[in-house]
């Protein structure tokens, strides 16, 4: 058991590092967060600059055009970027981790030639279209239904908490196509172009003031058969093998700038002045500090493991599922912590006073949706409690 | 990096498991309790045997070291372990006889608001760690009073009233660096707690039956069971951490923190999993019999070693 990088990894670190150097610089600035336009020009433009380098698709496999990195230079990657503070994938999120991985795995040479170097290039972006009003934890019950007519597919219903619905070019989408089966084998995976007559994109604006999700309404919206990825109503099975992709790397980025936030907190406490100390002279915030960085410090010793495991048997396991429902709970608690701390400064989700206070509030909204995207934290116990512990289904 | 057990290390540590397996199963530890729980020589020599206390004499890691300290942990073996194996030294003994079983070696911090001293009946020497430096002291010459009824029935503990000075062993920096030392073993043993309790958990929810079904099929006893794993994984993380920086072989620079942060993931994790063993146990938790509160008890025992989970939260705190 070790914690040091090979030669290899540090080569792969330094080269990276010095390409971040030059490249950050000749970044514009960052769009509005509401500046869709702008937002996905920015995003296009950086996953342009690391196509042209070679750092796009990082752990694709290399035939595919990515550069089959390992899970530990996937980590090192993610922690230098971060590190240089260069864009995360924005609206190419899906794409790179969720169509891109399924298409390589599942889909037509055809298929896989004509999409998979858009997304590598930044430009085409991709939403997913997953999530219906009455399918979330129980995403198999989805309704939404894909009729059979000659060469096309006909499509009725509705999905919801679609990722940058708005400004992508297609969705990777779940459709009911048999309603006669149980529920998991009658569902079919398919490539929609977005923008296609009887397709009405309504962005969702969240608690967070954004409107980074979209709800999307399907009225008679024609598709080719071709566009269906593995065979007719074994779609489960493609996306079950998409989330198979996950090495351990998810939620790198965000993990990291939580480190760095809880550790900006102690700084913070050491600023603010109440009735003639500061908020560093109370030892019970102290100590809550000290508490959750050392949690965080443990969960990012996790996460290495979980990468670990990935390059060795190129599967993360059960960890992940682990490592997500601490995650959640311990970045909630940072945000309750730093609102605490901030407390009457904690009212503006933007800079107030002269403090830097803006990401802490931010960074507290964003923590709610980590309990329940991707899985809530009631469903990531259930799973941990059934595939690790072994503990009978409620069925 | 990788940060998962090699093949040595996993042999290692399942040599361990099975080697407790036999000789300290439960029944064992159930009886020793009854005879008034005294070091028993004989168990003593034989965890000497499998290099319990001479591994890292013998050229072995603190990663290693941590391994067998997991499975003492989850065996529920009790004595003073992580002094004696401290005793054991690395490079040379700090008291002979440690490494082989043949002396029995307990270690005291003077604290407040009272000294206490584990196991002091059974020791042969013991090691005072002070902030300037670690003495030697015989047990015999210490003025103390025994605990009539110790948290941990398989701790017995004795009050201390007067403790004599001792030869000198080393200054501030051996006195620091048995703290260290004894922190990361210290966390070993309480994630071995954490992991023998999410099993005593497991094997009770799956065979325990209410409204006619298994009460691990209830999403509210499932829950509660996937929070015991989650803290014991994340722990687990902390402490093979800690235990692979004092081998040179980590990331950080900060050692210390590293260290920290496994004491306090440790002492916080072993106190809920036990706790919440208990609780899933329901009526039967509250007993003398089931198991579960032996290893909350020793949980809480653990925790107060080298310094409780406030104490090393506010230390790295302090350290940002």
């Amino acid at each position: 058991m070790d914690l040091q990088f090979t030669a290899e990894e540090d080569a792969f670190r330094y080269e990276l590092r010095a390409w971040l150097g030059t490249a950050i610089a000749s970044m514009p600035v960052q769009p509005q967060r509401d500046d869709w336009t702008a937002r996905r020009r920015y995003d296009a433009a950086w996953q342009r600059m690391l196509f042209d380098a070679g750092y796009a698709g990082i752990n694709w496999p290399r035939e595919f055009g990515g550069r089959g990195a390992t899970p530990t230079e996937h980590l090192i990657f993610l922690e230098e970027t971060e590190r240089a503070r260069a864009p995360y994938v924005g609206q190419n999120f899906v794409g790179l981790l969720h169509a891109g991985p399924t298409l390589i795995a599942e889909a037509t040479p055809d298929q896989k030639a004509f999409h998979l170097p858009g997304i590598l290039t930044g430009e085409h972006i991709w939403c997913q279209g997953f999530s219906e009003p009455s399918a979330g934890s129980d995403l198999a019950s989805l309704s939404c239904r894909a009729m059979r007519d000659g060469d096309d597919y006909v499509i009725n219903g509705q999905k919801i908490w679609t990722s940058f619905g708005h400004t992508a070019d297609y969705c990777e989408m779940l459709v009911r196509t048999d309603s006669d089966v149980p529920k998991h084998r009658g569902i079919s995976w398919l490539i929609v172009p977005m923008g296609l007559p009887g397709m009405d994109v309504r962005p969702l604006r969240t608690m967070e003031g954004s409107t980074e999700f979209c709800e999307v309404f399907f009225d008679e919206v024609r598709v080719p058969v071709a566009n269906r990825v593995g065979a007719e109503n074994d779609g489960w099975r493609v996306t079950m093998v998409t989330l198979s992709f996950e090495r351990g790397t998810a939620f790198i980025s965000e993990m990291l700038q939580s480190m760095e936030l809880a550790r900006d907190l102690a700084e913070l406490a050491k600023r603010i002045t109440r009735n003639g100390a500061t908020a560093w002279d109370d030892a019970g915030l102290r100590r809550d500090i000290g508490r959750i960085c050392a949690e965080l410090d443990a969960l990012w010793a996790l996460t290495k493991r979980n990468v670990s495991q990935a390059q060795r048997t190129g599967v993360v396991g059960p960890g992940g599922n682990v490592f997500k429902l601490a995650y959640a709970e311990l970045r909630q608690r940072l945000g309750d912590l730093a609102m605490h701390l901030l407390d009457r400064a904690s009212l503006s989700v933007d800079d107030i006073g002269d403090l830097p206070s803006g990401e802490h509030v931010h960074g507290r909204i964003h923590a709610l949706s980590l309990g329940i995207a991707a899985g809530t934290s009631q469903v990531q116990r259930n799973i941990i409690a059934e595939r690790i512990l072994g503990l009978p289904k409620d069925r | 990096m990788d940060f998962e057990l090699d093949d040595d290390e996993r042999s290692l540590q399942d040599g361990i498991r099975s080697f407790l397996a036999g000789r300290y199963p439960m029944t064992a530890v159930r009886a020793h309790e009854e005879t008034g729980a005294a070091v028993d020589r004989d168990l003593w020599r034989a965890l000497a045997d499998v290099g319990v206390f001479s591994l890292r004499a013998d050229g072995f890691g603190m990663t290693e070291t941590a391994l067998a300290f997991e499975e003492l942990g989850r065996a529920l073996a009790n004595g003073p372990l992580v002094a004696s194996h401290l005793a054991a030294g690395t490079t040379s003994a700090l008291v002979g006889g440690a490494g082989d079983g043949t002396r029995i070696v307990g270690l005291v911090e003077p604290s407040e608001p009272v000294t206490v001293i584990e196991h002091l009946a059974s020791l042969d020497d013991l090691l005072v760690v002070r902030d300037d430096g670690v003495f030697l002291v015989d047990p015999g010459s210490v003025v103390s009073t025994p605990v009539a009824h110790p948290l941990d029935a398989l701790t017995p503990i004795s009050v201390v009233s007067s403790l004599p000075t001792g030869e000198q062993l080393g200054g501030a920096e051996l006195s620091a660096s048995l703290r260290r030392d004894g922190m990361v073993l210290t966390s070993a043993l309480q994630l071995g707690v954490c992991l023998a309790t999410i099993d005593l958990a497991r094997d009770y929810a799956l065979q325990r039956e209410q409204f006619g079904r298994p009460i691990g099929q209830f999403q509210a006893v499932k829950h509660m069971m996937a929070d015991m794993l989650t803290k014991a994984e994340v722990t687990r993380a902390a402490v093979y951490a800690a235990a692979v920086h004092l081998d040179g072989r980590g990331d950080d620079a900060d050692v210390a923190q590293v260290v920290r942060a496994a004491k306090v993931l440790a002492g916080d994790s072993a106190l809920f999993c036990a706790k919440t063993c208990i609780q899933v146990h329901g009526g039967m938790g509250f007993t003398w019999e089931v198991d579960a509160q032996r290893y909350w008890k020793r949980a809480c025992v653990l925790d107060t070693q080298f310094g409780n989970s406030d104490h090393h939260a506010a230390a790295f705190a302090a350290a940002l």
